[in-house]
Parts: C-alpha cells; sequence; structure tokens
C-alpha cells in the first residue's frame, strides 16, 4: 500500500488522480442524491409522529454524519501531513474545509427547520446542536488560520495541528445524545444495534448518505485540483499543461 | 407515490414551509459549491495563461530591442 500511495505524496500525481476521480464523483453523486431524495420525498411513508415534516432526515443525517467524517478525513490529512511532512497533505485540508463547513452548515440548517415545527423553537443551546457548532466553527478556524499566513507551508502546519486537536470535538458530538439530556432525538442508525426505522424510509436515507458522500469527494477533488494548481503555477508541469492548453 | 395531487406535495402534510427551505437552501448552497469549484479552476487556467502570454511578450521584445541596438563592444 505505501508503495501504491508513495507517488501521491507529489502533486502532479495528485493532480491528475483527481481530475479523474472529480467528474465521476460529481456525476454519479449528483445522480444519486437526486434519486435517493426523489424517493425519500414522493416515495418513502410519511412518519405516524411528525407527519411529512419527518421527510428532512434526508438531508439532516447525511449531512451531520457527513460534516463528522469529512471532518475525521481532514483530521488523518493532517496527521500524515505532520508526521511525514507531505505539503500534498496541507492542500488536501484547505480543500476539504470548506466543503465540510458547507455540511455543518446543512445539518444545523436542516436542523433548525425540523425544530421549528417539532420543538417549537429553532435553536436551543442543547448539548448536540452547540458541539455541531463548534464543528463549524473549527472549519472556519482551519480554514482562517490557512488564510492568514503567508508562507502556506507555515499555514498548512498550523491549519493541521488544529484539524487534530479538533478531533476531541468529535465524540463529543456523538456521545453528546446519551451523555447528556438534550431535546435532540437518540441516533436512528448505529453500527452494532437493528435501525428504529421502517425500511421502506431506512433505503431512500442510505442512499442519500453514500451519495452526498460521493457528490462531497467529487468537490474536494476539484478544490485540491484549484489548491495544487495555484500552488504550483510557477511549476514545469503546470506551465507544460497549460501550454499545452494554448497560450491566450 | 405518497401523494394523490403535486399541491398535496408541495403543501407536505402542512410542513412544506419547513420541508422546502431545509431542501431548498441545502441545495442551492450544495450547486454554489459545484459551480465555484469549476470557476476558480476557469480563473487559475486563464491568470496562467496571461501570466505566461506576458511573458512571450517581454521575451520579445528584449528581442528585438537588441537586434535594434547597434553593437557597442
Amino acid at each position: 500500500m505505501w508503495k501504491w500511495l508513495h507517488p501521491y505524496a507529489k502533486t502532479e500525481a495528485t493532480y491528475k488522480l483527481a481530475g479523474q476521480l472529480a467528474p465521476w464523483f460529481l456525476l454519479v453523486g449528483a445522480f444519486a442524491l437526486l434519486i435517493g431524495t426523489l424517493w425519500g420525498l414522493l416515495f418513502a411513508p410519511a412518519d405516524y409522529q411528525q407527519g411529512d415534516a419527518f421527510r428532512i432526515i434526508y438531508l439532516h443525517v447525511p449531512s451531520a454524519i457527513l460534516s463528522m467524517g469529512f471532518y475525521s478525513g481532514m483530521a488523518v490529512c493532517a496527521f500524515i501531513g505532520l508526521v511525514w511532512q507531505v505539503r500534498t497533505c496541507y492542500m488536501a485540508i484547505v480543500s476539504i474545509a470548506p466543503i465540510g463547513a458547507c455540511l455543518t452548515f446543512i445539518a444545523l440548517w436542516t436542523g433548525a427547520t425540523w425544530g421549528k415545527p417539532m420543538w417549537g423553537t429553532w435553536w436551543v443551546w442543547d448539548a448536540r446542536l452547540t458541539s455541531e457548532l463548534i464543528l463549524l466553527f473549527l472549519y472556519f478556524g482551519v480554514m482562517a488560520l490557512y488564510a492568514s499566513f503567508q508562507d502556506k507551508l507555515q499555514g498548512g502546519k498550523a491549519a493541521a495541528v488544529m484539524a487534530l486537536v479538533g478531533v476531541i470535538n468529535l465524540p463529543i458530538i456523538h456521545f453528546s445524545v446519551e451523555w447528556w439530556n438534550t431535546l435532540h432525538q437518540g441516533a436512528t442508525i448505529t453500527k452494532f444495534a437493528k435501525p428504529s426505522m421502517a425500511p421502506e424510509m431506512l433505503w431512500p436515507l442510505l442512499l442519500n448518505i453514500v451519495a452526498l458522500a460521493i457528490l462531497c469527494a467529487g468537490l474536494v477533488c476539484r478544490r485540491l485540483q484549484n489548491e495544487i494548481f495555484l500552488r504550483e503555477i510557477r511549476r514545469p508541469w503546470v506551465i507544460k499543461m497549460v501550454k499545452k492548453a494554448g497560450v491566450k | 407515490m405518497q401523494f394523490a395531487s403535486i399541491g398535496e406535495f408541495f403543501a407536505m402534510g402542512g410542513y412544506g414551509f419547513y420541508v422546502w427551505m431545509a431542501f431548498g437552501i441545502s441545495f442551492f448552497l450544495l450547486i454554489v459549491m459545484w459551480f465555484a469549484g469549476h470557476w476558480q479552476s476557469k480563473l487559475l487556467f486563464s491568470k496562467a495563461q496571461q501570466e505566461l502570454a506576458r511573458a512571450q511578450r517581454i521575451k520579445t521584445a528584449r528581442a528585438a530591442k537588441k537586434s535594434s541596438q547597434p553593437d557597442n563592444s
């Protein structure tokens, strides 16, 4: 595996790989997300308690899970970058952060629009909601820290340290509904127990989780390409590529 | 199909406002991120192309200057 991974420390190899993956990820992800959402909106049965408002789950749960998943991915990149001094990893961190922030915002936003009709409030300072808001600020912090350094290598290191420190928030988010009394309900799907959801409702949810993951992976690939291009704009391989596309 | 008509679908059992607000803003954000990526890559490419063209112009201008000046040495 190391032999396979090693060439991707070079920015050129990563750029090409991301370029090959991005269009497929984007197309497949968008298509699957469309199917899953339509399935959830049109064909899944309404909840016996919450009626049709429960359909917000088809965006809320995927974005919430993935906001944490992309954060762990970012933290893994940060760790690799710091330990093995791989510059490409810092570029990956800053490409993941905005997409992760987007997912976190979607999770919070759909949560608010779900909370208003069900709990009677857009927002409460509840353990789950607050820790998810802190996750959003962690993403913003990583982006801001990277942007504030003139030397992007230093900025990447600082952002990586921040991303690693922020990992402490992930178990807090996950267990917040068990550790504290909260308004937020417990987990609907876990790896260990049978899901507390009817299969007709569950399948579109699972599809949407996978679809959103693929779509966001595609978005990250695009951003990663752009970041590499921007940082390596004076390198021979970039100049060669631009020349090939034609000079204005 | 859970809904008898389009109107019922948009009403979402009375929760239409909340459901469509959740889905609308979320998809809007995803679409913005989608186009932001494409737009940024186009911008970067044209920037690199402009820089290359500028470098080439400078090179040719220098060569022209050199050839027009009398050789003093």
